[in-house]
């Protein structure tokens, strides 16, 4: 690594690098039946994200996925509710702070064919951020050395600098976007559904350079997606999100394994296995789909869809319990050198799921998500 | 539901009966850089109340290789070759007549893309009756009635309430439904989906499969589902023919291809899924990405991403050819694929085990 790749910014006491305290955000829109006008996109919205890790986000299309990435990003204004990244608060930023948060957040988008002006050359789109933060690299020998290195360490040639888009595969795009986000040499990146719009060969190639450079930078990663095989396989926790809230939070061992959001439960046993003796032995399928958010049900918000809901669950929103406050007597223990284990004095890497009947324990270890008996 | 089992132009067929055989299909593609071959030389067979899954990465061939069976490929397209025998009849020798004749009624199609496959200015009731009043001669009411009760069928709920509503008030679940309604409607021997759950939510998609199981059973149809995703194949489908640069690499019962792949694309498609609980390991990725159809090597089609090819690959194509019982690859070195699937030895005294290891 090079010394153009140092962050420049002291590391933290603690672990996290971005936390993010009870955020709701709203939007006015036309007035639904029930006489309804505002959405609540984000309903009190709380995580964590260490240094040097993947958080994975996952949830169904509508679930308030997409805001919460683009209010990371500042681009909306949250109704309350804080952001908090390293001690700071970007909200109440102007000026040269704002630039320098701006700069240490950045984004990677779904689409490589859309993200992309197709009118410049792969250079100029990666060194177009140097151009809003000026004093990044002074000279144009500096910022073309720099340029050179980026695409070599996304896995292009220094002379694909001159083609545009069009001249480049779906993965290759992907690497240019990578690239993009990494030439302000960011502390966090925002990956919403970097692989989704790629062919399966051509996706373990961008997963594996994304693991890479986490290695090599130590970057962060949010990583948005709704793929549960490529969550399990990039992450070191997960948080799931439902109609703008997130029911559970934990590694991503105990939030696959052992879930206790019956949602969880769900999604895991829902999504399609390759390997024969990962599927469950009853399948969980859901009845009906997610509810408008402009009239989300009183109470627990996913129990219109859930096989355990009593009377309670209409009337009393579920707190956050932890698995030990839920009856869970065991916890994932992160496998030594391939997983990481959540940074230090971050305070919500426990295993919480926000509902009044969680998951009993599966019986048999790394048993996936089979419908369990009712618990009290 | 009874209205629907007692479909009367439909023959009913055994199960396992072979409803769909294609065989030596080429598709050619007029471009403004002249003609290339989108689809060469394609077979496979459909049987009854099985599904026959065509699995590929875009640009493979396998939505056109549908197109093609379904008679709906574009104007720059036309078959070039080979026989798409449905039921006995060859669809690519049969007039536009005949074709309007069966399409619906012997051949169902489900697309991808729920919004717009559906007409936005007509009420799903009215496009759902479609099918019973131009080839079952209803008038308008009773194919209303008709729609209302393969609504039901599919599972949107209160449909005497929703048979008048448009395309855009439904979810995108409750379209996708919508659609396989339209599909067999007319209780069609052959049902092909074209990535039928792609655009869907993962618990909406296990919804979609359970229906499209269910309706397959009930109605003995034949299933040509068309997806790039290896999980559904391996939960969907009884056979699979794999897909690459427009040939069919591979093909033969899932369970057998999955376990033991014969062709170095399916091994490389297999090893590039996340599967493992393990964080951060290196995925095995296929190096390189697939040849524009214009720039198609001759030789094998995957000589250029292959990690067996040699000289013999560049300078001839590999035929499709038995590897297994019932398992065909086209690879001039699949024993080597085989070998090391097989146990690595099979020792017949314990010393020589001991000696090795």
């Amino acid at each position: 690594m090079t010394a153009t790749l140092t962050h420049d910014a002291p590391a933290p006491a603690g672990g996290a690098a971005l936390e993010v305290q009870n955020l709701t955000k709203t939007f006015q829109v036309q007035r639904s039946a029930s006489g309804n006008d505002r959405l609540t996109a984000l309903d009190g919205v709380s995580l964590t994200i260490g240094r040097g890790e993947t958080l994975g986000l996952v949830g169904e299309s509508g679930c308030g996925k997409s805001t919460l990435a683009r209010t990371l990003m500042l681009l909306e204004i949250p109704d309350s509710g804080s952001v908090t990244f390293e001690g700071r608060d970007p909200f109440s930023l102007r000026g040269k702070d704002l630039m320098s948060w701006r700069r240490r957040v950045q984004m990677v988008f779904q689409d490589p064919f859309a993200s992309l002006n197709a009118r410049m050359t792969a250079g100029e789109i990666i060194s177009e951020p140097w151009a809003t933060h000026r004093g990044l690299y002074r000279t144009s020998r500096e910022r073309d050395a720099r340029l050179r290195e980026l695409l070599q360490l996304v896995g292009l040639r220094p002379s694909d600098m001159k083609k545009s888009p069009q001249e480049f595969s779906g993965g290759q795009r992907q690497r240019i976007g990578i690239a993009r986000a990494l030439a302000l040499n960011p502390d966090l990146i925002i990956l919403d559904e970097p692989v989704s719009a790629l062919d399966l060969s051509v996706q373990a190639q961008v997963l594996n350079l994304l693991n890479e450079l986490q290695q090599k930078l130590g970057v962060s990663y949010l990583f948005i997606s709704h793929d549960l095989s490529v969550v399990r396989h990039v992450t070191d926790r997960v948080a799931v999100m439902y109609l703008g809230r997130i029911i559970e939070t934990g590694t991503t061992e105990d939030v696959f394994d052992r879930p206790l959001h019956p949602y969880t439960a769900a999604l895991m046993s829902a999504s399609p296995k390759l390997d024969p003796a990962a599927r469950p032995e009853e399948r969980i399928v859901l009845r009906g789909e997610l509810p408008s958010p402009l009239d989300p049900p009183s109470g627990c918000r996913f129990r219109t869809r859930c096989w355990k809901a009593q009377d309670i669950c209409a009337a009393e929103r579920p707190a956050a319990r932890t698995g030990a406050e839920a009856g869970r007597t065991t916890t994932a223990l992160p496998t030594p050198g391939v997983r990481r284990t959540a940074p230090e004095g971050m305070q919500d890497v426990a295993h919480q799921a926000e509902c009044h009947f969680p998951m009993v324990e599966p019986v048999r270890e790394g048993g996936a998500g089979t419908p369990a008996a009712t618990v009290g | 539901m009874s209205t629907m089992t007692s479909a009367p132009t439909t023959t009913r067929v055994d199960p396992g009966t072979t409803v769909l055989e294609v065989s030596g299909l080429n598709v050619d593609i007029r471009t403004p850089a002249g003609t290339v071959r989108a689809v060469s030389e394609v077979g496979f067979t459909a049987s009854a109340g099985q599904t026959l899954a065509l699995l590929g990465e875009s640009g493979c061939g396998k939505s056109m290789t549908a197109k093609a069976v379904a008679g709906q490929l574009d104007a720059v397209a036309h078959v070039e070759g080979g026989a798409v025998m449905l039921n006995g009849e060859d669809l690519t020798r049969i007039s536009a007549r005949r074709r309007r004749a069966i399409s619906g009624v012997d051949l169902g199609i489900v697309f991808q893309d729920a919004l717009t496959a559906l007409n936005p200015v007509y009420t799903v009731g009215t496009q759902l009756g479609e099918a019973f009043r131009i080839h079952r001669g209803l008038s308008a009411r009773a194919a209303r009635v008709e729609a209302i009760e393969l609504m039901r069928r599919v599972g949107i709920p209160e449909p005497e309430s929703r048979v008048d509503a448009y395309p855009h008030q439904f979810s995108g679940g409750m379209r996708q439904r919508i659609l396989i309604a339209m599909a067999v409607a007319l209780g069609p021997s052959l049902l092909i989906a074209d990535e039928p759950t792609t655009a869907l939510d993962v618990t909406v998609q296990a919804q979609i499969m359970e229906l499209l199981r269910r309706l397959r059973a009930e109605e003995n149809m034949a299933v040509v589902l068309i997806t790039h995703d290896l999980a559904v194949v391996a939960e969907e489908a009884d056979t699979v023919c794999v897909m690459y640069a427009g040939t069919v690499v591979e093909q033969g019962p899932v369970d057998r291809v999955f376990a033991t792949p014969t062709h170095p694309y399916t091994k490389g498609l297999l090893d590039s899924v996340p599967t493992g609980s393990e964080r951060g390991g290196d995925l095995n990725s296929i190096p390189g990405s697939p040849p524009e159809l214009k720039d198609i090597p001759p030789g094998c089609v995957y000589q250029d991403r292959c990690p067996l090819a040699r000289a013999l690959c560049r300078a001839q194509r590999p035929d499709l050819r038995e590897t297994t019982p019932g398992q065909f690859a086209a690879c001039h070195f699949s024993e080597e694929l085989l070998a090391a699937h097989a146990p690595a030895v099979t020792p017949t005294d314990t010393t020589a085990t001991e000696a090795r290891s």
